[in-house]
């Protein structure tokens, strides 16, 4: 992924060596999250298997504007007729920028009624937010929407 | 029902701004409720979403449970607190005769555990604790604000009052700089409110548990680069004092739902 | 014991699609925090929350730790027949909480 500071140290030249060594440095001062987590894509592939993902029959609800990113409440429903040969199976939400891609995992099925769940998610930062639903035919369906998360001006010393 | 409390709370306020200038007079006074997202809003206003409704849940377990070597629960004394503890949280801090001195609720639930029911007192900032105290306050909820007219408690009212309107800490503010001056305009992304405490204890999104209103005041304490005083100490229960009469007239919440 | 708030309807006709919400008292700890000590508060999450209509599985949920603390669900059911209704929730060390509600479908 990155270049290995140590290892270009004796093949290149000293710029590229300079910015490799500050690539190394920003690396190593970012939290082991940082630079450990999926992409969003890359997420949602492991979800569906590699499968296409289309645009539709899914509605994620998400606040624009979010006053504290610690809960933030959030709807996902599905368009389906919830009958046993044509149902939604999972429902999945992602995430952009949190520590880990995951949010949540629903299965549901034909006793469900209705596709639509909804809960309560945090939000490090303003970032997209993805929810794609797995019907039963095997197709997956999704949905994004982005939230500006605002910052609370006095917050306690707990860091 | 609401109509009435809203005559009664506006009876109060005006008699209250007779007696005293206590910060922002009647019809300008706003629970922080109204400083808040709908979002936010609707967490508190429907309690199978609110979390600290959990909190209350746990309180009237707690209440029915028998404590400390006299073996006595809370309803064991004060039965059904829908009933005992109606409008009780309306009222305090109350003096409390055994030390001379005004006491909030969560001191009286441990005073109680202490003399009562022989056993030992919940910390500070506990679920339990804050459990009970949600509990009871709750039992007053949609209720005004109504301090005890007691004139044992003027001089540490009067003390809360002067603590409010004293500069603390690095930042040079005091309580008032920003919730009696400058309420409405915004500090970083949040607006600032009245510091009403009508909804305490109550659940901050950013604690993302139930604390006590010590434990946001203090909080503020942090936020001026002030050294807090510790829980539990007298100061905290004089702001208390003041800023109960200063929202005289205000519905309790508890528990409310803070960003 | 366990605090949970679930809300299930009292009542309900055969078909009713009905709405189910649960609550339960959790950290949900992330274990990206770090305590005032600066070590790193250790992981606690509830992993696993499962909806059981007499006996039967109609839904279940699993969580990571971008879920809010005292995590909240709400879903549908179709009301089939009379009967209870059980929630779990298991947390990162298999350790379960439960509650559980009673439905009269006419």
């Amino acid at each position: 992924m990155r270049e290995d500071p140590l290892r270009v140290h004796g093949l290149v030249g000293r710029r590229q060596f300079l910015r490799a060594g500050m690539t190394g440095l920003l690396v190593i001062s970012l939290p082991r999250w940082a630079v450990a987590r999926p992409s969003l894509d890359e997420a949602i592939r492991t979800f569906t298997g590699g499968a296409d993902v289309l645009d539709g029959r899914v509605r994620l609800d998400l606040p624009p504007l979010v006053e504290n990113g610690n809960a933030v409440g959030i709807t996902v429903a599905a368009e389906s007729p919830m009958t046993a040969d044509d149902h939604v199976r999972r429902i999945a939400v992602f995430n952009e920028k949190n520590p880990e891609a995951n949010v949540a995992v629903f299965r549901l099925g034909p006793r469900s009624g209705r596709a639509t769940v909804s809960t309560r998610i945090r939000l490090a930062t303003s970032q997209v937010v993805v929810a794609v639903a797995e019907m039963s035919d095997g197709s997956f369906w999704s949905s994004r929407a982005s939230a500006i998360v605002t910052l609370a001006a006095c917050i306690e010393d707990l860091s | 029902m609401r109509a009435l409390w809203g005559l009664v709370g506006i009876i109060a306020a005006v008699v209250c701004s007779m007696a005293i200038a206590a910060g922002i007079e009647g019809s300008a006074k706003r629970s922080g409720f109204d400083f808040m997202t709908p979002e936010t809003q609707a967490l508190q206003a429907d309690d199978m979403s609110n979390p600290g409704m959990l909190w209350v849940l746990q309180g009237e377990q707690l209440w029915q449970q028998s404590e400390g070597r006299a073996d006595v629960a809370c309803a064991g004394c004060h039965g059904d607190a829908s009933q005992t503890m109606r409008g009780v949280a309306t009222r305090y801090p109350a003096f409390d005769e055994a030390t001379g001195r005004p006491i909030d609720l969560a001191g009286r639930i441990n005073s109680c555990r202490g003399e009562r029911q022989q056993a030992e007192p919940l910390t500070p900032e506990s679920d339990a604790l804050l459990a009970l105290t949600a509990y009871v306050t709750h039992q007053s909820r949609g209720m005004p604000i109504t301090p005890a007219i007691d004139a044992r408690l003027a001089p540490f009212r009067d003390n809360g009052r002067r603590l409010f309107q004293s500069r603390i800490g690095q930042l040079d503010l005091s309580c008032a700089s920003c919730h009696d001056d400058n309420w409405g305009k915004r500090l970083g992304g949040s607006v600032m409110p009245q510091a009403h405490p009508t909804g305490y204890p109550l659940y901050r999104l950013e604690w993302q548990t139930v604390g006590s209103l010590q434990r946001r005041l203090r909080n503020c304490m942090i936020g001026v680069r002030a050294e807090p005083f510790a829980f539990g100490a007298p100061e905290l229960v004089d702001l208390e004092l003041h800023l109960m009469e200063r929202a005289r007239g205000l519905r309790v919440e508890t528990p409310a739902v803070r960003p | 014991m366990a605090r949970a708030l679930v809300n299930v309807p009292k009542a309900a006709r055969q078909g009713e699609v009905v709405e189910i919400r649960a609550m339960i008292a959790h950290p949900m700890e992330t274990g990206y925090r770090v305590g005032p000590n600066g070590i790193n508060i250790p992981r606690d999450i509830i992993r696993r929350f499962a909806c059981t209509y007499n006996g039967e599985e109609v839904f279940s949920a699993d969580l990571f730790p971008a879920v809010s603390a005292n995590p909240f669900i709400a879903f549908t059911l179709v009301a089939t027949t009379s009967g209870t209704i059980d929630f779990t929730w298991t947390d990162d060390a298999g350790k379960t909480q439960t509650a559980s509600a009673e439905i009269t479908v006419g």
